[in-house]
């Protein structure tokens, strides 16, 4: 054959033929465009495949018409008029609050500028807010709170108003102030309610910490006072806020489980700060406080009288005079999760479980608690299981005859494979039940039925981030504007006082039955715990 | 040029080059087609020298923004070299640069894990570092001065010489 083109090329030469020569060379010039061609064409048939197969699926599920409202974060500018908000209790959840509401401590900021996050922060919305009161009573988290409160640097820039901020040497005091607007309660969990009831009473509109309450006195108070009021009461569960959250809504209100009996929601961490131990900074020496810096009595406000110590002061959580451990720590998130998507308010019975298995210091708390919600009106049965010495993660699962949806950072429905509605999908292979039917991008605000492995393998791993009109949102800040957004323009914020006390109320009658050893019922028609 | 290789050798070296300029044609285009692409996935899994590299890039949006529309359009550009036969050199020097960064990023050395899956099983090389070996191959035996836009530069530039 070599032979052969060599013979043809010589006798090219011989009958040089200028034009023929130059046609062929710009022939074999032009000799990669036709395989761009085909890749172009592959290209469109292969975009055309998955675009099909994707509205396929979407069509049979009955999801090709959803929409998904386009948020105008970030679009708007601050209205109405500046709020002036009061914190009490300035401990580590109060910086990650006032940091989602703008302000942020000065060396906080600086560490901010070293690992390039300042950018981002300083790029959230301005909510037109300044913290002009800090109530702790502790000294140096007061100060902290102060620091942090006039930190000019701050999202807004300049047109930020600089309000001077004032130190409360009492809860009572700061409420009475008719320079205060709203307050952030983020004290330990047996202030919140006292403190609500009493903000509600001195018209100050309320951001509380969860839990709502801790005994069914004080939650019936405090519902009360904030009926009888005009304030916006908003809890803090903020993971409602996140875009995967809307996008389940959808997924419940669309029917693609089928009929929900079951709802798995789990707690699962395996470290000492997680179990609550928390009086030692991370090189192991104690955590500053003594009884000169720190207002005991004020601290222990209505719970019983203990001695002064710094194990309670940072540990709370360990004792029942102060928490209900991990179902007011970690269940009442769950609580609002599926309370958020489903509204089933409070359930007919509780039965509790547990025990303190691994963390065996001077705890009250169980480190190990399992709890079941019966709602037998709803056929449905809630099971939370709460678990302090292993950090396998188990998810939160609701579990439909159809299809079962595990929602997380994203949410990942699968479909049954004894399912009644996609029987012909899994017999005719269009669905496969070992993979995700569908999956949500939190980045894309759209459905992502057909997707490629990999993409598929990060967004289980929770690697994509919850994001709105391109940028990373803290959802935090989002609940506490949602609340601001409340309390300007009037409305119901989401995580409001009816939620918090069908919450309240499924906590206490989960810690009761732990306690009293017994299933607790809910008694509706006098709406009393029995 | 034509002279040095034998018509199999030349066919055999313009279809390698089609084969590799496909592959980064497309892995260029499906990343400008997925609109939520980005490379933090595969930065997170850098492990070896170059994950500081990858945590630069990731500590900020601004510059993991950059990358991921160089990289898109560099491997678009470099695909279209290799396949068009313009600028082919410089195209298959640049991308056996580029390929050979993917795998500083991810190479299967003994101790080194990963969590993303990985097609085949692979000890010290793997794909892509062939790839990146294939790149140099079509640096070193260039063929676009006879089938690819690379010849009309070339009479170009000849005219312009002779005009002189």
């Amino acid at each position: 054959m070599t032979d052969r083109m060599k013979a043809e090329s010589s006798k090219e030469s011989d009958n040089r033929s200028n034009e023929g020569m130059q046609r062929r060379t710009v022939l074999k010039a032009l000799a990669g465009l036709p395989v761009v061609g085909f890749m172009g064409f592959e290209i469109f048939k292969k975009n055309n495949y998955a675009i099909e197969k994707r509205n396929s699926v979407l069509k049979e599920l009955g999801l090709d018409s959803i929409e998904f409202p386009e948020s105008n974060y970030g679009k708007t500018k601050p209205s109405g008029e500046l709020i002036r908000i009061g914190f009490i209790g300035f401990g580590t959840r109060a910086t990650q609050l006032s940091k989602a509401l703008g302000f942020m401590h000065p060396m906080e900021v600086k560490k901010g500028q070293q690992n390039n996050t300042l950018t981002d922060w300083l790029g959230q919305e301005y909510l037109n807010v300044a913290i002009t009161g800090i109530c702790d009573v502790f000294d140096l988290h007061a100060q902290k709170g102060m620091a942090t409160a006039g930190n000019e640097i701050r999202p807004g820039g300049q047109d930020a108003p600089k309000l001077p901020v004032k130190r409360y040497a009492s809860y009572q005091e700061m409420l009475a102030d008719k320079d205060i607007d709203a307050v952030i309660i983020a004290t330990p969990d047996h202030h919140h309610a006292r403190i609500a009831t009493e903000a509600a009473r001195a018209g100050k509109h309320i951001y509380c910490e969860k839990s709502p309450a801790l005994n069914e006195e004080e939650l019936n108070e405090l519902y009360t006072a904030v009926k009888n009021s005009q304030v916006v009461y908003q809890l803090g569960h903020q993971i409602t806020q996140s875009i995967v959250f809307q996008q389940a809504k959808e997924i419940i209100k669309k029917n693609i489980l089928g009929k929900i009996t079951l709802i798995e929601t789990t707690s699962n961490r395996n470290t000492a700060n997680g179990a609550w131990i928390r009086h030692l900074d991370p090189n192991g020496n104690p955590k500053p406080g003594n009884e000169d810096t720190i207002d005991w009595k004020q601290w222990l406000g209505n719970a019983p009288d203990a001695p002064f110590s710094v194990d309670r002061y940072y540990n709370w959580t360990k004792w029942f005079d102060y928490d209900t451990g991990m179902i007011g720590q970690l269940f009442t998130h769950e609580f609002d999760a599926v309370n958020q998507l489903l509204h089933i308010g409070i359930p007919q019975s509780v039965t509790s479980s547990g025990g303190i298995y691994y963390w065996k210091d001077n705890r009250e708390m169980p480190d190990s608690l399992h709890c079941v919600f019966e709602y037998p009106n709803r056929d449905l049965t809630l099971l939370y299981s709460g678990n302090l010495a292993s950090s396998r993660g188990r998810g939160r699962v609701f579990m439909g005859h159809d299809a079962s949806m595990e929602l997380g950072n994203n949410a990942i429905i699968m479909a049954d494979q004894n399912s009644t509605r996609y029987a012909e999908g899994i017999r005719s292979g269009a669905i496969d039940p070992g993979a995700p039917m569908i999956s949500f991008n939190p980045g894309a605000g759209q459905i992502d039925a057909v997707s490629s492995a990999s993409e598929k393998y990060y967004a289980s791993r929770g690697l994509t981030t919850t994001s709105i009109n391109g940028r990373n949102v803290d959802v935090t800040h989002l609940h506490l504007l949602e609340w601001l957004e409340c309390i300007r323009n009037g409305g119901t914020p989401s995580a409001n006082i009816e939620m918090a006390f069908q919450e309240g109320i499924a906590c206490i009658m989960a810690h009761r039955s732990y306690l009293e050893k017994r299933t607790m019922s809910w008694d509706s028609e006098n709406k009393k715990i029995v | 040029m034509r002279q040095n290789y034998s018509n199999l050798q030349l066919t055999t070296l313009v279809v390698l080059r089609f084969l590799v300029g496909w592959h980064i044609l497309y892995e260029g285009i499906a990343k400008l087609l997925n609109p939520q692409w980005t490379s933090a996935g595969f930065l997170k899994e850098s492990t070896w020298i170059l994950s500081g590299f990858a945590d630069w890039v990731m500590s900020n949006s601004g510059i993991l923004a950059t990358v991921d529309f160089l990289n898109t359009w560099g491997l678009i550009a470099i695909g279209l070299g290799l396949i068009l036969g313009i600028f082919s050199r410089v195209a298959a020097i640049s991308g056996a640069v580029l390929v050979f960064v993917y795998y500083l990023n991810a190479p299967p050395l003994t101790g080194l894990e990963y969590s993303l899956p990985t097609d085949g099983n692979n000890l010290i090389v793997n794909k892509t570092l062939i790839e990146a070996g294939a790149l140099c191959v079509l640096a070193l035996f260039p063929t676009s001065k006879i089938f690819g836009l690379d010849a009309w530069l070339l009479k170009r530039k000849q005219e312009k010489g002779g005009a002189k």
